[in-house]
């Protein structure tokens, strides 16, 4: 006798699949945010097995700040090739160059609120009219409040205060010509059931999560890796460690931390023994307490 | 971690701020371990800056910038943790009395909702309103928390005394499973750790209801309904011919060859196939995301059920709903809405109020008929063509509706079908 329940993380799978064929069957030009991390990454794997035997019917929509880890770009365009769906790459550096942003200054300028930009652009331009994003609502406390479905007005901007209900399994994505939707199909997974469906699954995933010899600079309480775009400051000296990432973003903000865990094995264990979130070594969500808030509201992935 | 069988229980929790409920979630996730340590700095930094002594738990909870500005919860957020048992889903939703469209939201996916009593003032209005809410919702088990029990001396008496009460006013509702615990979240009595001050208890703590409830038959088993997504039609070379009907199982069970009937056309056929994913699988049930393909080469679409031939839902185009509005803005009435029942949209008008509710006293208001924010109503509803509908006591799936106003494209209401 079989039994006749799920267990969570098929619960969770079945969940995702639902909302990215609710998706497309809900709008005209949906498109995958892929950022080249484990989550956009799991996003794509959840389509490809959401529309089996068919290909996966949206483009893959990277927005790239040219501060990219070599190892994403090279991930991104295999994972593209093999699946054979359509790339689009919206360029920041395009969007300094025709002055539609101002690159940050100061010690701690990055490209990340640049983004932003860049991502609303692009979809203008585009006219997709639903970006599906690999957001969780564990990530951090704005992001508790997200819809499956996501409202965003002819400005590309979020009302956390006005969202949808959203109510047993009935999502709403009607919307007016000029407004969009983000959708979020993993909302209800956190970093631990990524990682146990990550092995469940051997999806493929980016050398730069798994255990390896780098050289860094100690900043912020994490290892920032030593790149093109690091100008180290005084007292700071280039070490070699033996580090991995737990969340990838750009470069010049992505801390890593000192690990041994080199197969998925050894990382779901390392993760579930963790004692700190994740976000805990990105540099963009420790501006301010409502930092994330603040960029979502604007139209921050 | 065996983690192969471990079920997601999703629950949802109804109090204010002064039931110490924020307390009570800052305790089942302090006391189980889920507070990452940058969390819990963060929030002693802040508990530290207001003053208060120790580290104060509401905070872990404490969302956007508005709330805490306010220190209020303005909108349904949802916290996750895990334990060696389960997977935990809380929808934590504000329980102000303008806020049942938020409580409605959160209650609509749970297994169980928490209602949360201060032992000092016993049963409340709110008390009643959301468990009004609980059982209008059909959650199928209901926790009640007796909090804050370091006040009252920890008293028997006094549990005793507030079950009384919530007994004599809950008769009218309709509830399968119904529990008491006494605690103190403040204090973590009973919550992850059992209370040391009341002996008297013999019953388990939350965290231990929680992992244990009996909650695989919280879905409808056995009536198989079958909601078609959207149809997958590959045109490859190696899957010339497949055309797979993609969908959510909303209840039931579907074996490869089981005779069907699709709605509304009413045509009939054998389920050839059925994919999880890449794999071919031999049933599938509720809810798993699945593609199924028939024998004969029938019409389907979004928008039709797939269902077995001797058991299928009644198609009808006129229906009694109990109807929560959700907008700032009152019904209009004869206006015209999108109803949307599972993956199936018609128009449809409200054709009649019958009359409201007072969610307080529970009695019929026949004298106002107007549907504002918030009120809950028993109306008529007509459609333009039959939805294959099922009564949302049997099946909460297949028995629930939103309606959309056109010229907003807002959701404005929704509606368990009676």
């Amino acid at each position: 006798m079989s039994k006749y329940f799920l267990n969570y993380l098929d619960e969770l799978e079945s969940e995702a699949i639902f909302i990215l064929r609710e998706v497309w069957a809900q709008f005209e030009n949906p498109v995958i945010l892929f950022s080249g991390g484990k989550d956009s990454i799991l996003v794509t794997h959840l389509a490809k097995k959401a529309f089996y035997p068919a290909k996966i019917p949206f483009a893959l929509l990277h927005v790239d700040t040219g501060h990219n880890f070599p190892e994403t770009i090279q991930f991104r365009d295999d994972l593209v090739k093999e699946l054979g769906v359509k790339l689009i790459v919206g360029s920041v550096q395009d969007s300094i160059n025709n002055g539609r942003v101002a690159e940050e200054r100061g010690k701690n300028a990055t490209r990340n609120a640049l983004q932003i930009t860049t991502l609303l652009d692009t979809i203008e331009e585009r006219r997709i009219d639903c970006a599906i994003g690999g957001g969780r609502r564990d990530e951090e406390k704005a992001r508790a409040k997200e819809r499956f479905f996501s409202h965003r007005n002819d400005f590309g901007e979020w009302d956390p205060k006005n969202q949808r209900p959203e109510l047993w399994n009935l999502l709403n994505g009607k919307h007016f010509e000029g407004e969009h939707f983000r959708a979020f199909p993993i909302s209800n997974w956190t970093e631990m059931d990524v990682w146990n469906y990550i092995k469940r699954e051997n999806i493929k995933i980016p050398s730069l999560y798994i255990a390896h010899e780098r050289e860094v600079v100690w900043r912020s309480n994490s290892w920032i890796p030593v790149s093109e775009f690091l100008r180290l400051e005084e007292g700071e000296k280039i070490q070699k460690k033996k580090i991995r990432f737990r969340t990838l973003g750009d470069i010049t903000i992505t801390g890593g931390i000192e690990s041994e865990a080199d197969t998925l094995e050894k990382i779901v264990q390392e993760v579930s023994a963790m004692r700190k979130t994740e976000r805990g070594d990105r540099s963009d969500d420790k501006r301010s307490e409502t930092a994330m808030e603040d960029r979502k509201r604007q139209g921050y992935f | 971690m065996h983690i192969d069988n471990n079920q997601l229980l999703r629950f949802t929790t109804a109090g204010s701020v002064d039931d110490g409920k924020s307390t009570l979630i800052g305790r089942l996730l302090y006391d189980s371990k889920s507070i990452f340590e940058d969390q819990l700095e963060s929030v002693s930094v802040t508990s530290a800056k207001k003053g208060h002594r120790g580290v104060d738990l509401a905070l872990f909870t404490d969302g956007l910038r508005d709330e805490r500005e306010q220190g209020i919860t303005i909108d349904v957020a949802y916290r996750y943790f895990t334990t060696p048992k389960r997977k935990f889903i809380i929808a934590d939703t504000p329980g102000h009395i303008q806020y049942t469209r938020n409580m409605v939201t959160g209650a609509s996916t749970a297994n169980v909702a928490v209602i949360l009593i201060d032992a000092r003032h016993g049963v409340i209005e709110q008390t009643k309103r959301h468990s009004f809410i609980a059982s209008l919702l059909n959650i199928p088990h209901l926790i009640v928390c007796i909090n804050k029990m370091d006040l009252v001396d920890y008293s028997e008496d006094r549990f005793n005394e507030i079950i009384g009460q919530f007994e004599e006013f809950s008769s009218k509702l309709l509830m399968k499973d119904v529990r008491f615990i006494p605690i103190s979240a403040l204090e973590g009595d009973n919550v992850v750790n059992r209370s040391q001050s009341m002996d008297w208890y013999q019953g388990g703590t939350l965290l231990n209801i929680l992992e244990t409830l009996h909650i695989s038959s919280d879905i409808n088993k056995i009536d198989a309904r079958f909601p078609v997504q959207t149809v997958l039609r590959p045109q490859s070379e190696e899957h010339r011919d497949y055309r797979g009907y993609a969908g959510r199982v909303a209840s039931g069970i579907y074996r490869v060859g089981d005779e069907v009937a699709v709605l509304p056309s009413g045509f009939t056929s054998k389920i050839r196939s059925i994919n999880s994913g890449e794999t071919e699988i031999e049933e599938a049930y509720a809810p798993m995301s699945i593609a199924m393909t028939l024998e004969d080469d029938v019409d389907v679409g979004r928008g039709d059920m797939i269902v077995r031939l001797n058991n299928q839902p009644e198609p009808t185009q006129e229906f009694d709903v109990m109807l929560c509005w959700l907008n700032d803005d009152a019904a209009k009435p004869r206006a015209k809405y999108t109803i949307t029942h599972t993956s199936n949209e018609q128009r449809a008008i409200i054709k009649e109020v019958i009359y409201k509710i007072d969610i307080n006293t529970y009695d019929r208001i026949i004298e106002d008929k107007e549907l504002k924010m918030n009120d809950i109503s028993r109306v008529k509803i007509r459609c333009t063509r039959p939805l294959m509908v099922d009564s949302y006591r049997d099946n909460r799936n297949t028995g629930s509706i939103i309606l959309v106003d056109e010229n907003t494209n807002e959701t404005v209401a929704a509606g368990m079908i009676l």
